[in-house]
């Protein structure tokens, strides 16, 4: 069983590591992403959602369901810390 | 198990530095559209500076100052404003998180989407700094028999 379970984690991975051929080089400007989605944000953010920073407008705005999962991240994170950790006495 | 130190240094510097610390993560909270920061960089600096009064100051005169249950309520509204504008935004014809259709009264739709960006940020800002704190405290309170609160 072990051996099995061996052989499909192997299986992932190989498949996984073949799918990196066809992902676009690391900060090649010809990708998709640099093309058209890059330039989209740049230009469109102090226009669309009045923030000079583009980060906080990506983050807050454009990708909001993302943050929301990592603010959720950490809430499951502590609430699973004050689980385990906090004894009533 | 963290008790109170007999040291005048790091008392002073800590209760000059704490009020100082608060004032500048809420600054980094306010000032994240124009510059780096936000609400996950202000509410680890806020969650930082409670730290710090436990260290200089014990644990037991934190947990005066502020409980276990309290916090988990912060932590719980910090996700809820988040969740909240995001569902609020979908009551009011937009799509999920769509800040340009939030009732705000201001005319133009690109200041209503900053005012909803503060907004979830401040959802973040009591999140992340409720949920530092509570995983210091229930780590730090542990092997004193937990938190009788």
């Amino acid at each position: 069983m072990k051996i099995f379970a061996f052989l499909v984690a192997l299986l992932t991975g190989g498949l996984l590591i073949y799918g990196i051929k066809d992902m676009p080089k690391w900060g090649d400007p010809h990708s998709p992403a640099s093309l058209h989605v890059s330039p989209r944000y740049i230009e469109k953010t102090i226009e669309e959602t009045h923030t000079w920073d583009m980060v906080t407008s990506v983050l807050a705005d454009y990708r909001g369901y993302d943050t929301l999962g990592e603010t959720t991240v950490i809430f499951s994170a502590g609430i699973a810390c004050l689980l385990l950790l906090r004894r009533d006495n | 198990m963290i008790i109170q130190y007999e040291n005048v240094i790091i008392k002073t510097i800590c209760r000059l530095m704490i009020p100082f610390l608060q004032l500048y993560a809420i600054y980094v909270l306010m000032h994240g559209h124009y510059s780096p920061g936000g609400g996950f960089q202000g509410g680890v600096m806020m969650g930082a500076s409670f730290i710090l009064l436990v260290i200089a100051y014990g644990l037991e005169e934190a947990r005066r100052r502020i409980s276990l249950k309290s916090l988990t309520i912060f932590a719980c509204l910090g996700l809820f404003i988040y969740s909240g504008i995001g569902a609020f935004a979908l009551l009011m014809g937009g799509n999920f998180l769509d800040y340009g259709k939030l009732p705000l009264p201001i005319s133009s739709v690109p200041t209503i989407r900053a005012m909803g960006i503060l907004g979830i940020e401040i959802g973040v800002f009591f999140g992340v700094m409720a949920i530092m704190i509570c995983i210091f405290l229930a780590i730090a309170s542990y092997d004193t028999g937990g938190e009788n609160d």
